[in-house]
């Protein structure tokens, strides 16, 4: 119970600072608007049949727009050595990774829940299906996860807004691709039995990235 | 309460402390003195468990600050030269945080406690970034006060701060001292140095090369003293 107050008063704090300033927000949804926007406008040109290429459009959309939190989240740690402040509290190390892993959930959750409705006026398709938003979802913890644990090792580097991208791409491209075909199927109403084995990947590959950097992130930050 | 034997820490091929030995009982306040890189940051974020000693033993109440640093850091309150507040949260909202984060029971009624202790009640409901270098010091102190540790561990709490806030700042560890919590303040001014401290000891170049207690030492005697220690006579 101690362990999950401290990660929820983690949340909380960085959930108050956001709401405060509304800084990250705005940007990421900016940002998101705009990758959205320029694809939508760009494939209108040159591809027949937009809803082929929508599920790729909407999950580059998610990880650009998501790299720009995983940025901020540990930056934001490193204002007035505040990051000291939480390696001095009495506890383990993981209630940090999953405060700030949990934070980061929310702030993309809710770009991402802004950005459904746009996307799917843009692209006319209905992207307000529960499989669609579970796989979102899923996706979002991955991408999460492992972006929390690469966003600590980036934030000690001189140049983390370019080392942050440069680390978590390749190694987020499973949970990508996943996500992609399980999207993929469900837009073009494929059987289950068809893109099931994606849908398993995808949840193989949250557990491992969960698990991975819940045993690394105390080695990652050490001093 | 402190027990440091042979510590020695190094970054790559750069030693920063070579055989430190230190001793601090219960309820005594040492300050530690010394120039820029004389390793006094250190030796305090090693007591702090934030780095781990390269070699040699470092005990707080008995335990090891290598293995043990999870119930050490229940007792120990740092100050470092940065305030470890969050900007954009208010002062309470800072401290109700940290409050959480270190289990504190009726947390509400410590951060009342502590606001009137460092004069800050009426900032409560303000931005930390809204307050002055001497406020952000105070709030720092109450931050790291906010468990009641039994150790304080001060990282040149004076720096930056006008000749008013510096005097409001001896006032509060005097206050704090006189709660018997051990202190381990480093400085380089060492008339402020000398202003509460029971022990006094030099550091220059990663070693502890001169301790005194302050009893009769005047703030002459210890310069003379410094500069022997630190200054350009001192073998380089």
């Amino acid at each position: 119970m101690s362990f999950l107050n401290k990660v929820l008063a983690i949340v909380g704090k960085d959930v108050v600072a956001e709401l405060r300033t509304k800084e990250m927000f705005s940007s990421m949804l900016v940002f998101a608007l705009l990758v959205i926007v320029i694809f939508s406008f760009s494939f209108e040109l040159r591809v027949e049949n937009v809803a082929q290429v929508a599920p790729g459009i909407l999950w580059v959309t998610f990880v650009f727009a998501s790299t720009l939190e995983l940025n901020r989240s540990l930056a934001m740690e490193m204002e007035n050595g505040c990051l000291d402040g939480l390696f001095l509290a009495p506890m383990d190390r993981s209630a940090i990774y999953f405060g700030k892993m949990l934070g980061n959930l929310i702030f993309i959750s809710a770009i991402e829940a802004l950005m459904l409705p746009i996307f799917s006026v843009l692209f006319d398709l209905n992207l307000i299906l529960p499989s669609l938003l579970l796989t979102i979802f899923l996706g979002t913890i991955g991408f999460a996860a492992v972006g929390t644990l690469l966003s600590a090792i980036a934030v000690n580097t001189r140049a983390r807004e370019v080392m942050l991208p440069v680390l978590l791409f390749p190694i987020i491209l499973p949970v990508v691709i996943s996500a992609t075909k399980v999207t993929g199927g469900i837009l073009d109403g494929v059987p289950l039995a068809d893109w099931a084995h994606w849908l398993r990947f995808l949840v193989a590959f949250d557990i491992i990235f969960l698990a991975v950097s819940y045993m690394t992130f105390d080695f990652v930050v050490q001093g | 309460m402190i027990q440091v034997q042979g510590l020695v820490k190094s970054f790559g091929h750069t030693y920063a402390l070579r055989d430190v030995d230190l001793e601090v009982t219960q309820g005594q306040f040492l300050t530690i003195v010394g120039p820029n890189g004389a390793g006094k940051t250190t030796l305090l974020r090693i007591l702090a468990t934030l780095l781990k000693p390269t070699s040699g033993l470092v005990r707080i109440d008995g335990l090891d600050v290598a293995s043990r640093s999870a119930e050490i850091r229940r007792r120990i309150g740092f100050v470092s030269h940065q305030s470890l507040t969050y900007s954009k949260l208010t002062v309470e909202e800072n401290l109700v945080f940290y409050g959480r984060i270190y289990d504190v029971p009726a947390v509400k009624e410590r951060v009342d406690t502590l606001l009137t202790l460092v004069g800050l009640e009426a900032r409560r409901h303000d931005a930390a970034r809204t307050l002055s270098r001497g406020m952000q010091q105070r709030l720092s102190i109450a931050r790291a006060m906010i468990h009641q540790p039994s150790l304080l561990l001060l990282d040149e709490p004076y720096t930056g701060l006008d000749q008013q806030a510096a005097e409001m700042l001896r006032q509060l560890l005097q206050t704090i001292t006189a709660e018997s919590c051990t202190v381990v303040m480093t400085t380089h001014n060492l008339q402020r140095a000398l202003e509460l401290c029971h022990t006094v000891a030099i550091l220059a170049k990663g070693r502890i090369v001169h301790e005194a207690e302050n009893t009769s030492l005047t703030l002459d005697d210890f310069q003379q003293a410094y500069w022997h220690y630190v200054g350009d006579r001192w073998p380089r």
